[in-house]
Formats: structure tokens, C-alpha cells, sequence
């Protein structure tokens, strides 16, 4: 939707997306701007594992080679719906150009990739996936950019990042040629969390802000109730004895309720055990120790004194845990109840109505996750068992994407000409497109 | 602004401020003039045929007088050592522009301001000594205070206050950054290559740049690789900040730091070693995680000692950006990219934030002591140096090369103490330097006086100084330079429409002309071509706009004219149509021709051409259709 005034004359600009145009997963969005084509993101879908996983590269290579006809590609975060094809674009279809992505990025994404691979080609027995090889192979095709940096990539074509909260590293990101400029914000945040700050761009008044809507229609309530609302529940639920299991990214909202928890384990003086899963998520921490500059102000201004990474309370998680008597909080990987550990511990407290599973963030179709929010108890697994869930299940919004306002307010502060809406539900995007049109 | 750098070596004139009192510094003699007359012997105290003045220690701060402070927009940090002047200028001048420093500069530079300020709070001095100040009396003093330049103007430390509020006008950018200065310059800091966060600077407009290269490295250290490449088609090259020991070489220094070290705690000695919270420590405390185990030094305890030695070694690990490579391939492990974090948790670094409290319960000698400072005049190192300087077993280390270490040590004289000097100064030195500039080939290079000639003790080498083509310009305190070029060419933006309709004619091969008429549109010291506002219609009785929207009327466009006036052709063409009597003359810039019956002239010139006839308008007309046949018209 174009802006009213100030009308100059458009360029060319082409937006094509190989994926998550009008959906969420697999994002993957082609740029064609003056003569350079950029590819946003290389993301896989979780809801599925046939050919629709991964983006649809056939669009380009039916013409050529991927080297050929990409100037680069830029990754906006390690989220596996925004990097999760990149092996399989660069190694199995064939690309050799630079990759960009920010430092802590870098540092993660093939941590993701490989415990990715681990779940779908040991767990699943997926054949035809990339290899551990192939993820190192795709990473030295890697650039680190720093924020605000102006990357050259050629002559005229140059690229800049900037902070958009969501997870440790997230960035959005200006590519510009000549006087002509396209700002695509991956997945962004407008207001600080516990552990990270809120996305911010200068006026940069590109010709089109290509944003995220995951949250389009929807303007969220205070942060603070909500983290009061989770407590409460995980509380009573502990009260009576249940087990409550979160599933979460390894990285992001895991950091992000383990400080909300920690403060009130301390503060209320409770006893009940929080584990969380191990491996990931312990490494994970220390990412944020190491990575803490990317973290919002008030942690990086104590951190000499005390590292909000460093937990008292919440331990490593032992799978003979789950047996254990008594009430406990376990944190498990991964967030959509799709496979490995946390649906291991769902299938085995989900017949018990004293438990709880909290769902903190968003679940794509097709994902057990999605299933059990939209109100299904009876769920087929595998081999046609059917599981009965009786235990109470809880959503709440944590996932830190921006909300109706938070995009307002970005638009506000970029001054794009037109905007783009992807990365959310068609219906939703329609309902906002209006509030932008409205406003602007 | 271009750095804001404070001259410490002032300090070395006055007496060490003792954490404890020390007996030997307060039963100094008082020192007079030659004629007797003691009036300062109060201010001044003499130790082993030093003079010192003691007083709270002064520092020597920028010029200031030269031009109204309040008038700069931009200050450029370039490392964390060049900030700490920051709060005199920002304070208490009428600053009130914007300062641009990368985030690991400010952190560690906060860390050295907050060090110099609570050393220097922490044992208040009731005497702030002026009398020797005074120009007549400081004439008659021995050197160097004699020598002291622009005393008048040294200034006590800043205060915590002062610092805070400085650095909170400090803009926090990132490598590679390009920032705009209203439209006018973009400058954009690199990698220097010298220290976490250090950076050289581009100022550019389109058509000129000018590079500040200050505090630079090649070598490999803990920092990121110094960015050369794009400091090349540079106008002007500043160059400062080279190395202070350009004879020693870093890689050997380091290793007889090593080695003088390991004798002396061999030996039972203690081993103190003066210096800065931030930078060379690291790569010595490097060193020395691989040293220790070869060396068999793993029982000896390594002491650091600094109100900000914790949070210094916490900053380090955590900017893994501004790192080399191989530290940044650490922290995607992810390990800590210092090796000091496994020297903390084994218990071989220990770190305090003085001697008193729990430090003095763990103390165990023989030992190895960072402290600062590195000017031997505030700090917990003036206690060390008290307390170990009279046995010849222990050993102090300089490595730091801010201070000559003869003066830093004059007034602990005599000393019993082993004092090795190993500077480690990692900056460029001139050989580098010459590389440098024939790899980036800037026209001209600006740099200060003392680098176009041989340091003044080694005044045969002339190797030790700056040699390029064409030579560099120099500059030294107080003196206006003016840079040599121009700023002659803007670059305008033409709107897509605008740039349609163009129709270029090729006037000679390969360059061709359009003619564009269109409104300028000037702002932000951005200018832009806009399609002129079509001619305005009879206005049918509609209302007037405002006069701020009134557009421009348009007029009718003449054509332009191109080409020269070949003259003896001309004389033709006008012999042709019937004028006669006609004379040419050369002038400097071209010729006139007369047309003597008709009283007339013709003045042809490179870019002008005049017919001068008298009220014959008939006739200018005429002419001036004989010149237009000369002339392409588009």
C-alpha cells in the first residue's frame, strides 16, 4: 500500500516469496532492487517434512544457477523458519555467494542446524537431508556483519543491519542500491523484554519496509500482566502437585522465563525443582554471557556484578526425571511439540489433569503444538496410538514478535513510501493493511 | 574535533600520592632558591637532585584557547586512550556537539577515567601548590619544571560526575558505519587494529576524502585486523599515534618481560609491573597462561590490582566483535575468548580493587603485581614501589610507553630495586608506516612535526621518520594548517521523471549534453532535481494560492548555444553580407572586430561574445544572426 504524499516516481522494485508470503515458516523472500537480486532469509516449515519443508528454489534455478543469479543472501536470525534450508539451498542446490548475518547469528545457527538434522535424520529417519558436513561447508560461505556496519557487497550494491530484539542476534536489515532502498525486518520487537531491547531503525525512508505481521491483528495487553498471569499458573499448578512442562526454543523465550521464574523462585522462597533440558539450552546461556552486548540495557549494565545468565535455582534436565514423584517445572526443547525432547515429556504428562503444558509462543499448523491450542484432546501419534490429553494446557503469548502498534510504530519511525506485510495469516494481514493505509 | 587526548607526563613533576603515609616522601627537604629565599620550600620538595612539587598532580589538557570550543559539532574518538580529556572539553567550554566513539572504547575509556579519578579521590591532598607557577618564579627553577610548557592551564582531575555526564554525550557506532554530519560530510570509522574498539576515521564528502589514521596496528594482538584497503584515494592522509619506541620490536620485548620475570621470582623477588587496567595487559597475561607451566611458575600468584581490574576482565570476554579472528572463533564455541577467564578460575590470577581489604589476607610473596599507574605517581603501585623498592631481589617492569621510566622513577631514587624497561608498543612504526602508504597512496600526508625528522637522541638515523612523496606536511601545537584542496563539485540527484525526459546530444564523441530545466530543491545540504511546475494556466477565476506556495512563473525557454567563433571565417560572412572596413585586433583574451563605418565592434571571447553598437537595433539583430550561424544551438 502506497503512502499519500510526497509520490516520486517508483522504482522497480520485485518482491517475490519462495515462502511465508501469507504464511508462517519457510521464509524465504527474493528482492529484486535496480538490477541486484537479494535473497531475506532461508527458512524450513515445521508443520511439514516433505518437499514444502524447505522454499521453493526451483523458481530460480529453472533459469540458471543460484550463484548466478543471487548479488546475496541475508539471514535476519537463527530462528529455524528463517535459516533452516540454508545447507540445503547452498550445499544441495548449489550456492557459493556470501551469506550475511549477524556475529551471534552466526555463532548459533549451526548449532540449531545440526541438532535439526540430528532430529530429523536420526530421530525420523528422514533420508536425502544434509549432512553435519554440509552445515560446516555452508557456514564458511558466512559474513559477519555488525550492526549499523555498511557492507559493500559490490560496487553498488551495500547492505546495513540493525537491532530488532526478537532473539539474541536478531537484526533487520537496509539493502540499498543507489538511492533506492528496500528495509526487511525478519521477525522484530518493539518493546524491551527481560533479557533483550527493542528494535530500532533511524529514518531511513526507504522505498518499501518489507515487515513481519505475525501479530497483525492483535495489540497485546501489558508484558507485566502477562508475566504475572504465567506465574500464577505455573504456581497453582505446582501447588497441587502437577508437573508443569514449557516447550521453547532453546534460544529466546527460554532465557526470557528462566529470569521470570528465577526472581520468583527466589522471591516466594519455593522448593519445587525447574530443570531444563540440556545440551542447547545450557550452551545457550552462555551464548548470552558471551553475546550480552546484544542484550537490553539494564542487563548489560550489571553484568560485572551479576550475570542474569548464571541460575540458582533452574538445573540441568535428566530424562529419568519425568518419572520423578512430586511437582517440578521442566523447560524442553523444542517449542512447537513437533518432536525430541519436549514431546517425549508431554506424551508421558498429558494423561495426568493435575500437569499443565504452558505454550509460550506461536505453533504452525500441522505441529502437536497447534493441535492441542486449537482445542484437540485426542491426538494420533505415530503407529496409530491415540493419546488422551487430560492435562490442563495453557497458552500465552510470549513469543516476541511486534503487535499491530509495535508495527505502527516501526513504519512510523522508517517512513517507508509502501510497506509489504508477510510472515502472517492472510486474513490477519488484511485487517492491518487497512490500520496502515488508514494511518499513513 | 579529532581526538581528545590528555597529557599525563605532567604528573611526573609532582610527588607520588602514598595510599599509606609513607615517612621517607613526607621528610623530603624543601627545596629553595639559589639566593636563599625559601618561600617555596613548602610547594617544592628535593629528592636525590629532583625537584618535585607536591601537590594534588595536575594534568596538561588540550589547547583550549585557541579557538571557541562551543563552535565544534563533532568530536572523532579514535581509541580509549584518546578520550581522556573528554570531560574538560565537554564541561566546561560550551560544547554542545555530539561526540562518536564504538561501544568498547567508551566502556573501557569509562574504566580508565573511573581508575585516574579514584586514585586520585581516594587520598585527598590538602595542598594544591600555585606559587611555582608563576612565570617569574618558573623561570628560576631547575628542569624540567622549568621547561614545563602552558602551566598555567594544567588542571586537577575530573571528577566522577564530570566523566558520567561526559560520556553520556557520547554516539555509540560501529565499524563501517556511515554517519552523516547534516548532510555535509559522512565520516565512518575502520579498524585500527591497536586496541578493542580502536578505530581511524573517514571524512568524505562525494568528491574528497581525508583519512585520520591515529593509534594503528599491524601486528596480530587481541584485536580486530587493522582495515587498510579502505583508506585508499584519500586526498589527505593524517597520520598520529605511531609507536613511541620505534627501535623496539613488541614480539622481543614481550619475551624478556617473560624471562626477566621468571628470574626474579626464581630468585624469591616480587615482581611489580605498572600499568593500564585495559590493552597490553591482556596479551600479557596471555603470555603468561602459556609461560607459567614451561616456566614453572604455577605456585607463584599473579595479583591484579585496580578498582576496575574486575570489570575490565568481565568487558574483555564480552566483545567478541571487536576481536581477531581466532578469539571470535572461541566464543562460537562458545568458550570465553581470553584465556585469563582459566587463569581466574584455577586460582593463579587473583584481582582486587586495592591492597586494603582482602587483598592483604591473601597476599603471599613471592608474587607477580599489575597495578597502576603507569606514571608511578597514584595508585597502589606507589605503595609497592615503597614497599619493595629497597631490596635488590625484587624487580619493577615497565612495559607501558606513556612515561620515560627514569623520570617515573627519580622520586624513588636511590632505588635498591631492579628496574627493567620493556616497552610494548604496538603502533606503527616507520617502516610500517611506509608500507602503509605506498599501499593506500594518499595525495598528501599531514602529520605532526616530530615524525618528519629523527628523534632528536638519535638524530643519525634517518630511518626513524616519515618519508613520502610529496613530503608530508607537518603541524605542531598552536598552529593553523590549511589543508590542500578544494571543495568544488555537489552532487545533485535528478527525480526518475526528470531524468526521462532528458535528451543528451553528443556535442563531441563520447560526451554528450542535455539540457535540463528543473526547481533545485536544496535541503539538509542534500540537493535534488525536481520537474519544473508545468507553466501556470489562466486562472479561471479560481482562488490565489498562498505566496509560500505560489509556484514560479515558467518562462519560455531560450535555446542554448555551444561552439567558437572561428574568426577569419567570420571576417568572410561578413564581407558577404556587405559590411566593409572591417579590422580585427587581438586581445589577451580573444579579438574584436570593428566595423569602423558603422561605429561598431564585435567583442569575440573564449566564453562571451558582445556586439557594441550604438541605438542600431536593425543592425544588432543582424549581427547577431551572422554570430548565432556560427554556434550549435540545443
Amino acid at each position: 500500500c502506497g503512502r499519500g504524499s510526497a509520490p516520486r516516481s517508483m522504482p522497480e522494485i520485485r518482491v517475490t516469496p519462495l515462502g511465508a508470503g501469507q504464511d508462517v515458516g519457510r521464509s524465504c523472500i527474493l528482492v529484486s532492487i535496480a538490477g541486484k537480486n537479494v535473497m531475506l532469509d532461508c527458512g524450513m516449515h515445521m508443520g511439514f517434512s516433505d518437499d514444502r519443508r524447505f522454499p521453493d528454489f526451483s523458481y530460480i534455478t529453472r533459469n540458471g544457477r543460484l550463484t548466478d543469479f543471487l548479488d546475496c543472501v541475508i539471514i535476519s536470525h537463527f530462528h529455524l523458519d528463517h535459516c533452516g534450508a540454508l545447507p540445503y539451498f547452498s550445499e544441495m542446490v548449489g550456492y557459493d555467494g556470501p551469506i550475511y548475518m549477524t556475529h551471534p547469528t552466526q555463532a548459533i545457527c549451526p548449532i540449531l542446524l545440526e541438532d535439526y538434522r540430528k532430529i530429523a535424520v536420526d530421530k525420523k529417519g528422514e533420508a536425502n537431508f544434509f549432512t553435519s558436513q554440509m552445515i560446516k561447508d555452508c557456514m564458511k560461505k558466512v559474513v559477519a556483519v555488525h550492526l549499523h556496519q555498511t557492507v559493500q557487497v559490490d560496487d553498488e550494491l551495500e547492505i546495513k543491519a540493525y537491532y530488532a530484539g526478537h532473539v539474541l542476534g536478531a537484526a533487520m536489515f537496509q539493502i540499498k542500491v543507489g538511492s533506492e532502498s528496500v528495509v526487511y525486518t525478519g521477525d522484530y520487537n518493539m518493546t524491551p523484554d527481560r533479557h533483550l531491547g527493542a528494535a530500532w531503525i533511524d529514518k531511513c525512508r526507504p522505498n518499501l519496509l518489507i515487515t513481519e505481521s505475525t501479530y497483525a491483528t492483535t495489540i497485546r495487553d501489558s508484558k507485566r500482566c502477562r508475566e504475572r498471569d504465567f506465574l500464577k499458573k505455573v504456581h497453582e499448578a505446582v501447588e497441587r502437585g502437577g508437573k508443569v512442562l514449557i516447550p521453547v526454543f532453546a534460544l529466546g523465550r527460554a532465557q526470557e522465563l528462566c529470569i521470570l521464574l528465577e526472581t520468583f523462585w527466589e522471591r516466594m522462597n519455593l522448593k519445587a525443582p525447574i530443570y531444563f533440558s540440556t545440551g542447547l539450552t545450557e550452551k545457550a546461556n552462555h551464548y548470552y554471557k558471551l553475546f550480552i552486548t546484544w542484550t537490553n540495557q539494564k542487563i548489560r549494565k550489571t553484568f560485572v556484578q551479576r550475570n542474569m545468565f548464571e541460575f540458582k535455582h533452574i538445573k540441568a534436565f535428566d530424562r529419568a526425571f519425568a518419572d520423578n514423584p512430586g511437582p517440578m517445572v521442566v523447560f524442553a526443547t523444542p517449542g512447537m511439540l513437533h518432536a525430541g525432547q519436549s514431546l517425549q515429556i508431554f506424551r508421558k504428562w498429558a494423561g495426568n489433569e493435575k500437569n499443565m503444558v504452558i505454550m509460550p509462543g506461536y505453533c504452525v499448523q500441522g505441529t502437536v503444538g497447534h493441535k492441542i491450542l486449537s482445542g484437540q484432546r485426542k491426538l494420533e501419534m505415530e503407529g496409530r496410538q491415540v493419546l488422551e490429553v487430560k492435562m490442563q494446557v495453557e497458552y500465552m503469548s510470549f513469543s516476541a514478535h511486534a503487535d499491530a502498534k509495535g508495527i505502527m510504530q516501526l513504519v512510523g519511525q522508517a517512513e517507508p513510501e509502501s510497506v509489504l506485510l508477510v510472515h502472517g495469516e492472510a486474513k490477519k494481514m488484511e485487517f492491518l493493511k487497512q490500520k496502515i493505509e488508514q494511518e499513513l | 574535533m579529532l581526538d581528545c587526548g590528555l597529557d599525563m607526563t605532567s604528573t611526573l613533576n609532582f610527588l607520588p600520592l602514598p595510599l599509606v603515609q609513607s615517612p621517607r616522601l613526607s621528610n623530603l627537604p624543601g627545596w629553595s632558591l639559589k639566593d636563599g629565599s625559601a618561600f617555596l620550600d613548602k610547594e617544592l620538595k628535593e629528592c636525590s637532585g629532583h625537584v618535585f612539587v607536591d601537590s594534588v598532580p595536575e594534568f596538561c589538557l588540550p589547547e583550549t584557547e585557541l579557538i571557541d570550543l562551543s563552535t565544534v559539532d563533532v568530536i572523532l574518538i579514535s581509541n580509549y586512550h584518546c578520550m581522556m580529556a573528554l570531560p574538560y572539553i565537554t564541561e566546561h567550554t560550551g560544547f554542545t556537539g555530539t561526540v562518536y566513539a564504538t561501544e568498547p572504547t567508551v566502556q573501557i575509556g569509562r574504566l580508565l577515567m573511573e581508575e585516574l579519578v579514584n586514585f586520585i579521590e581516594r587520598v585527598p591532598k590538602a595542598q594544591s601548590a600555585s606559587l611555582w607557577k608563576n612565570k617569574d618564579i618558573q623561570r628560576l627553577l631547575p628542569s624540567p619544571l622549568k621547561d614545563a610548557v602552558e602551566v598555567s592551564t594544567w588542571r586537577r582531575c575530573y571528577t566522577m560526575q564530570e566523566v558520567n555526564s561526559a560520556l553520556s554525550k557520547i554516539q555509540l557506532v560501529g565499524y563501517s558505519q556511515k554517519i552523516e554530519l547534516f548532510g555535509a560530510v559522512q565520516v565512518t570509522p575502520l579498524s585500527s587494529g591497536y586496541a578493542l574498539g580502536s578505530s581511524n576515521w573517514i571524512i568524505q564528502s562525494h568528491y574528497e576524502k581525508v583519512s585520520y589514521v591515529s593509534g594503528s596496528s599491524l601486528l596480530t594482538t587481541h584485536p580486530q585486523p587493522m582495515d587498510q584497503a579502505s583508506l585508499k584515494n584519500s586526498d589527505v592522509l593524517i597520520l598520529t599515534g605511531l609507536t613511541q619506541i620505534p627501535t623496539a620490536n613488541p614480539d622481543g620485548m614481550v619475551g624478556e618481560f617473560c624471562s626477566n620475570l621468571a628470574l626474579t621470582v626464581r630468585n624469591g623477588g616480587n615482581v611489580l609491573v605498572p600499568c593500564y587496567p585495559s590493552g597490553v595487559i591482556y596479551d600479557l597475561l596471555e603470555c603468561l597462561y602459556q609461560y607459567i607451566d614451561s616456566a614453572g611458575l604455577s605456585n607463584i600468584p599473579f595479583y591484579f590490582i585496580s578498582p576496575v581490574a574486575n570489570s575490565s576482565l568481565e568487558f574483555s570476554q564480552i566483545f567478541a566483535e571487536w576481536l581477531c579472528h581466532n578469539k571470535q572463533t572461541k566464543v562460537y564455541l562458545p568458550e570465553p575468548p581470553f584465556p585469563h577467564a582459566e587463569l581466574i578460575q584455577t586460582n593463579k590470577l587473583k584481582h582486587y580493587p586495592s591492597l586494603h581489604g582482602d587483598f592483604s589476607s591473601d597476599f603471599r610473596q613471592p608474587c607477580v603485581v599489575f597495578t597502576g599507574h603507569p606514571s608511578l605517581r597514584f595508585g597502589d603501585v606507589v605503595h609497592f614501589m615503597e614497599l619493595w623498592g629497597k631490596s635488590s631481589l625484587n624487580t619493577v617492569i615497565f612495559t607501558e610507553p606513556d612515561f620515560s621510566y627514569l623520570e617515573a622513577l627519580a622520586p624513588y631514587q636511590p632505588l635498591a630495586m631492579k628496574c627493567i624497561y620493556c616497552p610494548i608498543d604496538t603502533r606503527l612504526n616507520f617502516i610500517q608506516v611506509s608500507k602503509l602508504l605506498k599501499e593506500v597512496q594518499p595525495l598528501h600526508v599531514v602529520c605532526p612535526e616530530q615524525y618528519t625528522q629523527p628523534p632528536p637522541a638519535q638524530s643519525h638515523r634517518m630511518d626513524l621518520m616519515i618519508d613520502c612523496q610529496p613530503p608530508a606536511m607537518s603541524y605542531r601545537r598552536a598552529e593553523v594548517l590549511a589543508l590542500p584542496f578544494k571543495r568544488r563539485y555537489e552532487k545533485i540527484e535528478i527525480m526518475p521523471e526528470l531524468a526521462d525526459a532528458l535528451v543528451p546530444m553528443e556535442i563531441k564523441p563520447g560526451i554528450s549534453l542535455a539540457t535540463v530545466s528543473a526547481v533545485l530543491h536544496t535541503k539538509d545540504n542534500k540537493h535534488v532535481l525536481q520537474p519544473p511546475p508545468r507553466p501556470a494556466q489562466p486562472s479561471g477565476g479560481k482562488k490565489r494560492k498562498r505566496a509560500s506556495e505560489d509556484i514560479p512563473d515558467c518562462k519560455v525557454l531560450k535555446p542554448l548555444l555551444s561552439g567558437s567563433i572561428p574568426v577569419e571565417q567570420f571576417v568572410q560572412t561578413l564581407e558577404k553580407h556587405g559590411f566593409s572596413d572591417i579590422k580585427v585586433e587581438d586581445t589577451a583574451k580573444g579579438h574584436i572586430v570593428l566595423l569602423q563605418e558603422a561605429e561598431t565592434l564585435i567583442q569575440i571571447e573564449e566564453d562571451s561574445t558582445h556586439i557594441i553598437c550604438d541605438n542600431d537595433e536593425m543592425l544588432r539583430v543582424r549581427l547577431r544572426d551572422l554570430v548565432l550561424k556560427f554556434l550549435q544551438k540545443f
